[in-house]
């Protein structure tokens, strides 16, 4: 990244591209990010670790990628006074992540907005789960929690709370709408209901069982974030995967976006009123899921990606199998999707339903597929292309409309270029080891690990101690960038609309709320 | 509509029968009875995720797919737990969870039927016990049946369903 006029001091970190880290002084933050800004970069992460057990203070992070790589930019605070510039001015996504990094460590940024993000009563509110001298006491008890949702006024308006229990078989949250009739004139998200304490357990439970649990963040996209994981605390022991693990890890990676979009594109179907939608994509789905459990060993290939390679080495039978079934769905994907555009009801209501124009995308810093449906081109295997990405030319999906319509037409794109990718993974598939040895012990530092998953980036930063613990690990899910977009979306469209804009984007609530 | 009606003829019926029982009556004949025997009527299931990765609920709605065809044995997910007979409780429970699900367990009527789901639902699983959680969904309402696994299948889900109607005809 360009940022010649700010003096950096970078060193190298490791990660699966070109990453950089590089310390920067209390006036240089802001004007750091912005100059990135301006330069095309985007805000990956933003975390906060307590090092005063060093005597070290705390250390802001700030994660940047540009078309070159990625840029840490560290920020030292001598203590928990002290207090870290708002960067939302420069990047609108990381109002939030400055919430919560308060949450859990008590560090501050100098915002206007001081309501909690992940808090909800759970912990006393003077207390911060990641400082390193927190202890839980059995004698909590969850409490109330006064949230101060900003509220439209004005003759007839009113409020519908939704959540965190909805009608469906999804996952908590709320939603606050301001309504006049049918109309939405606000929406406010609160998130944070499944909020499981996972920084915390990474540092507690043993680096053994800390796979498991990567792969448990997020159950959906559990393929990319124990990749992720992978990649980070391979970067920390300086151990490479045989090329057949990388090969079997993209094919899993793929799997798991073909699986995924296959559910949201019958459950789009269905809540647009196409029942028959539902049922032919959740069959396909399930015929994928039950090839993984041949092949993969698990209908989600959980544990399946492990640090230093793969957990099992698939049959050649299944593997060939898994290319004609990708033939076969495709075939059938095909058809539906022309039954999806030429019905006429269908498009009516995926069309200008639920629009995030790409200036607005841009603004906010959208990222993943919810992105490139409004303009976005940037994709992490185009991009970065590592093995075996880099021998199969894929092709980064992109449409610019930004409605429901363009992020089921990049579902659908990305449904067959994965099929492809499949297909031409099982052909080219290197023999050989599937995993190399990872050390007893791991050395002590910090690396990154970053996966373009189903949803859009997921991103790991792994920092370990002295005596080769977890000392630091955040998980960072692409839904962080693009909450704040859906409440954008559901602005000027009826209520009844809601379910299918929140569905066409299909957000993390777990990956979320860590 | 043609092209649709073409593509369900060409798909057919892919039900697969409901898993073996151990008697020779049918399983899905024996679940329509018990279900009958205690509610008098379909069984209705309100899902409820108290934390879970989303795991469990992939498989909650893979249940829904024609290979299982859940309605067709008389089982439906409904919007709110003042029309369910059943809960079905995902997650380690997350602190945060513990009033929204003790509330739709107050919602919820007789026979106020729950099974919880998955390891994280039995023991809290990988999560266990911590500041956040409570490490399972006992330790916050009253549990008839838990269904281990990471995640279970949809046929284990199934069978846990079935076990908490046959508990508490018992």
């Amino acid at each position: 990244m360009k940022l010649g006029a700010l003096r950096l001091v970078p060193a190298p970190l490791a990660a699966p591209m070109p990453a950089q880290r590089a310390r920067v002084g209390s006036g240089e933050l802001l004007s750091a990010c912005r100059v990135a800004r301006e330069a095309g970069a985007e805000l990956v992460a933003l975390w906060v670790t307590d090092d005063s057990d060093r005597g070290e203070g705390f250390c802001v992070r700030v994660l940047l990628r540009a078309d070159d790589g990625l840029l840490l930019l560290e920020h030292r605070l001598p203590d928990a006074s002290s207090r870290y510039p708002d960067l939302a001015s420069v990047f609108p996504s990381a109002a939030r992540m400055q919430r919560a990094a308060f949450d859990l460590t008590g560090i501050a940024a100098q915002a206007d907005d001081d309501r909690p993000w992940l808090w909800m009563a759970a912990w006393p509110i003077d207390r911060f789960p990641l400082r390193r001298d927190f202890a839980a006491s059995p004698s909590w008890q969850p409490g109330d929690e006064d949230y101060r949702f900003v509220r439209v006024e004005g003759e007839g308006v009113h409020e519908i709370a939704v959540g965190p229990v909805h009608a469906g078989t999804i996952e908590p949250g709320h939603f606050r709408f301001q309504v006049v009739g049918e109309k939405v004139l606000r929406l406010e998200e609160r998130l944070g209901f499944t909020h499981k304490g996972i920084e915390k357990r990474f540092t507690t439970l043993p680096i053994a069982e800390a796979p498991r649990l990567a792969g448990r963040i997020c159950g959906d996209s559990t393929v990319a974030y124990a990749f992720a994981f992978a990649q980070a605390l391979e970067g920390l022991a300086g151990v490479a995967p045989p090329p057949r693990a990388l090969w079997l890890r993209a094919l899993a990676l793929e799997r798991e976006r073909i699986a995924n979009h296959l559910g949201d594109l019958g459950a789009l179907g269905n809540d647009a009123g196409l029942a028959f939608g539902l049922a032919q994509f959740s069959r396909l789905r399930e015929d994928v899921l039950r090839g993984n459990r041949a092949a993969f060993g698990h209908r989600l290939a959980m544990d399946f990606v492990v640090p230093g390679g793969v957990a099992r080495d698939p049959a050649d039978a299944q593997l060939s199998a898994m290319r004609d079934e990708g033939t076969r769905i495709a075939d059938d994907a095909r058809a539906l999707r022309t039954i999806y555009d030429e019905h006429a009801g269908v498009q009516d209501r995926f069309r200008t339903c639920g629009r995030v124009a790409p200036d607005l995308a841009r603004m906010l810093g959208m990222t993943g597929l919810a992105a490139r449906a409004s303009g976005g081109t940037r994709d992490l295997r185009a991009d970065f292309p590592g093995v075996p990405y880099a021998a199969l030319d894929v092709r980064a999906m992109h449409r610019e409309q930004g409605d429901v319509a363009a992020r089921v037409a990049v579902r659908f794109d990305e449904l067959f270029e994965s099929l492809r990718l499949v297909g031409a993974i099982v052909d080219a598939l290197p023999p050989g080891a599937i995993a190399a040895t990872m050390p007893p012990r791991l050395p002590a530092g910090l690396a990154l690990g970053s996966v373009e998953g189903w949803r859009g980036p997921v991103t790991f930063a792994v920092e370990t101690g002295t005596d080769g613990a977890i000392r630091r690990c955040h998980p960072h899910d692409p839904s962080w960038q693009n909450w704040p977009a859906v409440e954008h979306a559901a602005l000027g469209n009826i209520v009844p609309d809601f379910p299918l804009i929140n569905k066409s984007f299909n957000l993390a609530y777990s990956g979320h709320d860590l | 509509m043609l092209h649709i009606l073409r593509r369900i003829a060409a798909t057919g019926i892919v039900s697969e029968p409901l898993p073996e029982p151990a008697d020779e009556a049918t399983l899905a004949a024996r679940l329509q009875r018990d279900i009958l025997a205690t509610l008098g009527r379909a069984l209705t299931i309100r899902h409820v995720d108290a934390g879970s990765c989303n795991g469990c609920e992939l498989e909650i709605v893979a249940l829904g797919n024609p290979y299982y065809n859940l309605e067709g044995a008389g089982i439906r997910f409904v919007a709110s737990p003042r029309h369910a007979d059943l809960l079905l409780v995902t997650g380690p429970v997350s602190k945060h969870m513990t009033a929204a699900l003790q509330r739709t367990y107050d919602a919820t009527p007789e026979p106020k039927l729950v099974v919880a789901v998955g390891d994280c639902g039995c023991t809290g699983g990988i999560f266990g016990e911590s500041y956040a959680t409570t490490g399972g969904v006992a330790s916050v309402i009253p549990v008839d049946v838990a269904v281990p696994g990471c995640p279970p299948t949809p046929i284990d889900i199934l069978r846990g369903i079935l076990a908490a109607v046959n508990a508490r005809q018992a």
